[in-house]
């Protein structure tokens, strides 16, 4: 299965504009967003028909922290003017939402939040998905955001036959 | 494939502590919607008491009490290794976001500790279909056969953070909700947690029969004009339906313009125009990540008691498509429903559940 990551730190601009740089939303993204963008930019860049709207592969993201670090750029707006455009980024699913629209993928979304990075457990549940009778392929992401500047990132590209073998 | 009970049910909400208590409060149109006049702009909402209570988290108090309340009904020692935990919230301890750890993952860890359980949580957060997403989890984690029983327990209370959120969107009703209705303007933020119990062995007549999770791919904060996601999720169980027992439809029903517009269209698309359908946020408010177990266990007993349960704030249809919105509560014979949900994310749900022979 294709493996990539994001180093911690790394600058998410430079490799937006490197790996896509035809869709301007990816800057009004939290940085959680940002890294399940690139990183299922970096597993898809090179499939055939990579924009035909799909229901049969779906987009399963892990997380300790969720979104917590934009939690806290939002939650300093509230003494002010609570900023709608930070507001809708303060749920740990928007990434999968996110990479759904910019790829049409129409299938499974789904945001799970774990105690720690546990590899049997995260698979366990990759493999749960995959009850969904329609779901031949997935996304798979472990982000885990500490701060803007702080995060592990790394996805895979998973096929019913390669989890269920 | 393994079939999923239900085998108990709790819930914690300001219109009653138990399930036949809320049933209650829906078949009489009791709720507890206010006006509040904390923060700078007032608001509606069903918010839970809190007085008395002087525990570090208010969110995981009222989780660990739906919890318990199901555990009980269920007859299960939470402790054994076989019995797996599934929490659904979206914003869990956010009001203490200053203070502590807010994280999801350590308020599940303290509700697993609390209620003595064993095996490591998971925390199902797609936003508001996240009630739903984590009952479609326990049934996986049943099927997958690693647990003999998934404790599923959804929780959500309010606070500035949200609250503030969904004014600065302009979502917000400052009337109790009007689901479907001609007049609606918004929704209500609530307070509520639910849990169910949900178990391999044949103890309870309901089943949960599958359930489906799919994108709009289209918006993160706004629904899908065509109601792909939610058509498709419906689509996914129309095969396992039997029309004839089918009940009704508990829909999402924020009472947004666009929310309860879409459920119409992809009501209409899935051919299930002719099925009555309901929605409850005009009692509980948005429940959020309690909403999904909550609006389903409610949904169980109207089944049980041979009814449709009206729709509170609901009198002149407000949608492009002849959707059955029971005003009144109807008799049913029907022995199904689906609960329809969808959020953020552009993300949707749909689950079915069935009533079979008795125990």
């Amino acid at each position: 299965m294709k493996h990539v990551t994001i180093p911690s730190g790394a600058d998410l601009s430079a490799l937006y504009r490197q790996l896509a740089g035809d869709y301007p939303k990816f800057f009004k993204m939290d940085v959680l967003s940002k890294l399940g963008f690139l990183l299922t930019e970096m597993l898809v860049a090179d499939e055939p028909d990579r924009f035909r709207p799909r229901e049969d592969r779906a987009v399963l993201v892990f997380s300790r922290e969720g979104c917590v670090a934009n939690d806290r750029h939002y939650a300093a707006t509230l003494a002010d003017f609570p900023s709608p455009a930070l507001f809708v980024y303060t749920l740990p699913n928007i990434v999968t939402g996110e990479i759904a629209i910019r790829n049409k993928y129409e299938g499974e979304t789904s945001a799970y939040v774990l105690e720690k990075y546990d590899e049997k457990r995260l698979w366990a549940l990759v493999k749960e998905a995959f009850q969904d009778r329609i779901t031949q392929s997935a996304v798979v992401a472990w982000i885990d955001c500490l701060s803007d500047t702080a995060w592990q990132a790394e996805a895979w590209l998973v096929t019913r036959e390669e989890i269920l073998k | 494939m393994t079939k999923v009970y239900c085998t108990g049910c709790g819930v914690v909400t300001p219109v009653g502590d138990t399930p036949e208590a809320v049933f209650q409060a829906v078949r009489t149109g009791r709720s507890a919607l206010r006006l509040y006049q904390a923060g700078p702009e007032p608001y509606v909402a069903s918010l839970l008491s809190r007085e008395g209570f002087d525990g570090p988290s208010f969110f995981e108090d009222i989780a660990v009490k739906a919890a318990r309340k199901a555990l009980e009904q269920a007859g299960l020692e939470p402790s054994c290794p076989r019995v797996g935990l599934v929490l659904s919230t979206i914003k869990g301890n956010v009001e203490l976001l200053d203070r502590e750890d807010v994280s999801l993952a350590a308020s599940a860890a303290r509700i697993a500790a609390a209620l003595g359980m064993s095996t490591p949580p998971v925390v199902v957060s797609n936003a508001c279909i996240s009630g739903l997403a984590a009952l479609l989890q326990g049934m996986r984690m049943l099927r997958d056969g690693a647990y003999d029983h998934v404790l599923v327990v959804g929780a959500e209370v309010q606070s500035r953070f949200i609250v503030s959120g969904f004014q600065s969107l302009k979502a917000l009703s400052l009337q109790p909700s009007k689901p479907f209705d001609a007049a609606r303007d918004g929704l209500n933020p609530g307070e509520a947690a639910a849990a169910m119990v949900l178990s391999g062995e044949k103890k309870s007549p309901w089943e949960l029969v599958d359930g489906a999770v799919r994108n709009d791919a289209n918006h993160i904060s706004g629904p899908s004009r065509t109601g792909e996601g939610s058509y498709n999720a419906l689509k996914y169980l129309l095969p396992l339906v039997n029309r004839e027992k089918l009940a009704f439809v508990n829909v999402h029903g924020t009472a947004t313009l666009y929310n309860d517009e879409m459920e119409a269209i992809a009501l209409d698309r899935a051919g299930l125009l002719d099925v009555p359908v309901n929605a409850l946020k005009g009692i509980f408010g948005h429940t959020m990540g309690a909403a999904g177990i909550l609006e389903s266990i409610v949904s169980m007993l109207a089944c049980d008691k041979g009814v449709v349960l009206p729709t509170r704030g609901f009198s002149e249809l407000g949608v492009s498509r002849p959707v059955r919105v029971s005003a009144q509560e109807m008799p049913t014979q029907g022995s199904e429903f689906i609960k329809l949900l969808s959020g953020f994310g552009g993300v949707n749900g749909a689950l079915l559940f069935r009533k079979g022979g008795a125990q």
